[in-house]
């Protein structure tokens, strides 16, 4: 009996414990004393800053100055306008980005991407890809700047995301729908889902505010109106998008918002503006980037390289943890930009301009701006 | 002896007591079935008789079939794996019906129609208990605080899944069932509705609650620890008072200038606990039907404090941007 109840006394509160992460947290205040504007961070499980590959060579002003690449290549469109050494560089670095040699990707190197009878050719349907990934990356390094907070070189390459994968490793795809009748019939969520950071929540927070434009803000102001319609199955979809940019970013919801209202921008971070452009930037590249390129994405099981779509058919897409991968600035900030000219599309792209940061949407904004303002 | 309490090592063995006769227009009772060792270390040792009676049976029968109707739903939810029914059971939920439906009970039973019927049980279980607790407590001649408390927990629970659907228009408004998805709904209410700490019934729901488990610790102890002198006979110390009762109140007029009577304490007990679902379910209404943003609200009646701006403007009213 008093065995029992020893085995009792340390099993109990080693099991009600097994959760907790043990050790001392990393704090720091954010926002005005009282607020619990604080940052705790577990330096335990703390996500790694990721490493950036040196650049191929050093690109000099003469490298720069010399033939441009359109004149010595054929059926160069988005680049043409770069140097040859330039192009040659950008092309070298790219390999490294996404399919390095020597790994143990199939057609690794050039040839990911290239035919070397014939360098020129689209017959590879990743060369059809990567020249829309070009076009994407100069459209977020030229349009999405407030993303990142307006800074110079700032902004992304290829290995922000690929980290010598052909694929990024985070990435997502429309759920499959829930069947009509309740077996097998999950409503969504109610599953532990690493998506939401297992919590019961909706699990594809994706399809309707990454790809879809639905909107995100469900607070009200003081008093309720005709218009204060989200419900609060609406607001538990939003929280689920909010749980995967707190696990995408490693941090926590004061990061951006004060929890005493979270829908007041007046009282909260910063950060909430880059957040809020960076939602609309990756709806951009979901939809004008990824999404556009249609059957170019080989379905499942017939592409060269393995599959390229959801369980649904919707191509692999692009969330916060894309490129932030558990860090609140991807690859710790490093402004790899610099060594890439080439990629902040400063010129005009070549690919129909996506529609970006040149039209409000009246009557969207003006009601939602409204829904936040404090009743005077 | 005719008292035990957790500490009392002694369980009596005797004749077993039937109770009191009851009148006409009763049921039979159950039992008494017998002693339990196991229970007359946590209380008295007897077992039964129990009253199951009309309403009791009907109650039990409702609530089954509310249970049965919520696991069902959730063992369908997982393709009938009995593993994973277990596995993910504290995730596992029976929604309500989205807001599409409004508020009316033509809903098809799997997109919500299973959630109102189970509710619907559920509801008429606990209405039954509830008359149950007021016959039985008038049978036995007693005061029927009980099922008035008891009333006051049904109070939040109707608010919270019938009375503030009803006023929303909207079935999508009510708590899921299940373990996490009821949680889930908690936070997602308060982040909806602009943080429930600033609801002043929210608050004073709190302090009941918080109230109730501090008289609950006082009196608790006080009466244990004058259980050496007979203290836990409160109801006849209330007429006639022991020295266990002296001594306990003596205690709390040395430490804190004041004491509670033998009787008066159960009234603050029994009002804490009472207002803590009363003043709950108010503020539950309230929400989304009167007020929208309780922060909001607060900082506009003075009742919160509105801190230094940080600066930032909510970027969708800038000239250009994006949608």
């Amino acid at each position: 009996m008093s065995a029992l109840k020893k085995a009792l006394a340390i099993a109990l509160p080693a099991l009600l414990l097994a959760g907790c992460e043990l050790g001392v947290k990393e704090q720091e205040q954010v926002g005005y004393r009282g607020t619990g504007l604080v940052l705790i961070t577990d330096p335990d499980t703390k996500a790694k800053v990721g490493e950036v590959p040196a650049p191929p060579y050093e690109l000099t002003a003469e490298m720069l100055a010399g033939d441009r690449a359109k004149t010595a290549y054929e059926n160069v469109q988005v680049l043409g306008d770069i140097s040859v050494d330039e192009f040659n560089y950008l092309m070298q670095a790219m390999t490294t980005w996404v399919a390095p040699d020597g790994s143990n990707i199939k057609d690794a190197g050039c040839t990911y991407c290239h035919n070397p009878e014939n360098m020129a050719s689209d017959e590879k349907y990743t060369k059809v890809v990567a020249r829309k990934m070009l076009q994407m990356t100069q459209n977020i390094n030229a349009n999405w700047k407030p993303h990142f907070g307006n800074q110079e070189n700032a902004g992304v390459t290829c290995w922000t995301c690929h980290r010598g994968n052909p694929v990024p490793v985070n990435n997502w795809a429309t759920a499959v729908p829930d069947p009509g009748n309740i077996t097998g019939n999950k409503r969504g969520g109610n599953t532990p889902a690493k998506t939401v950071a297992y919590a019961s929540l909706a699990y594809d927070p994706f399809t309707d505010y990454l790809a879809g434009k639905e909107n995100i803000r469900v607070g009200g102001k003081a008093f309720p109106t005709a218009a204060s319609a989200a419900s609060i199955q609406s607001t538990e979809k939003t929280y689920g998008l909010m749980m995967h940019m707190s696990q995408g970013l490693g941090v926590n919801c004061s990061f951006c918002h004060n929890s005493n209202n979270f829908a007041k921008w007046e009282d909260s971070r910063p950060q909430r503006v880059n957040a809020w452009y960076g939602i609309r930037m990756v709806r951009d590249v979901n939809n004008n980037y990824i999404t556009a390129l249609g059957d170019v994405w080989p379905a499942n099981g017939k592409g060269l390289y393995g599959n390229r779509r959801g369980p649904h058919g919707d191509p692999l897409k692009v969330n916060c943890a894309t490129c932030h991968q558990g860090v609140n600035k991807p690859l710790g900030g490093v402004k790899m930009l610099k060594d890439y000219p080439a990629l902040k599309g400063a010129a005009p792209v070549a690919a129909p301009a996506p529609v970006v940061a040149t039209t409000p949407a009246p009557a969207e904004t003006a009601a939602a701006a409204e829904a936040v303002k404090p009743a005077a | 002896m005719a008292y035990q309490n957790i500490f009392t090592q002694v369980q009596l063995r005797g004749e077993l007591e039937a109770g009191v006769p009851l009148g006409p227009n009763n049921d039979e009772r159950f039992g008494p079935f017998g002693t339990s060792w196991l229970m007359g270390k946590l209380g008295g040792a007897q077992i039964g008789p129990v009253y199951l009676g009309k309403l009791g049976l009907a109650s039990l029968l409702c609530g089954f079939i509310a249970i049965e109707i919520m696991g069902l739903n959730m063992a369908a939810s997982v393709n009938w794996d009995p593993i994973q029914f277990v596995r993910q059971f504290f995730w596992l939920a029976l929604e309500p019906p989205p807001a599409k439906y409004g508020f009316t009970f033509n809903v098809p039973l799997n997109e919500g129609g299973w959630w109102i019927a189970a509710g619907g049980f559920l509801t008429a279980s606990i209405l039954l208990w509830w008359a149950r607790t007021y016959v039985r407590a008038k049978e036995l001649g007693m005061g029927t605080h009980v099922a008035w408390a008891f009333g006051s927990a049904i109070w939040l629970y109707l608010v919270l899944g019938f009375i503030r659907p009803m006023m929303m228009g909207s079935w999508a408004e009510a708590v899921p069932f299940g373990i996490f998805p009821h949680l889930d709904w908690t936070a997602a209410f308060s982040i909806r509705y602009g943080n429930l700490f600033y609801n002043p019934f929210h608050a004073l729901s709190i302090a009941f609650l918080y109230g109730s488990t501090l008289l609950f610790a006082m009196h608790g102890a006080t009466i244990l620890a004058v259980g050496r002198y007979g203290g836990e006979r409160e109801i006849e110390q209330i007429t006639d008072r022991g020295t266990a009762s002296e001594r306990a109140a003596l205690f709390w007029r040395w430490t804190m200038g004041w004491n509670a009577t033998m009787e008066s304490i159960h009234r603050w007990a029994w009002w804490f606990a009472v207002l803590t679902t009363l003043t709950g379910g108010i503020g539950i209404l309230l929400t989304g039907t009167v007020v929208d943003n309780w922060y909001l609200w607060a900082v506009q009646h003075g009742f919160a404090l509105e801190y230094p701006a940080t600066g930032v403007v909510d970027p969708s009213t800038l000239p250009g941007a994006p949608q």
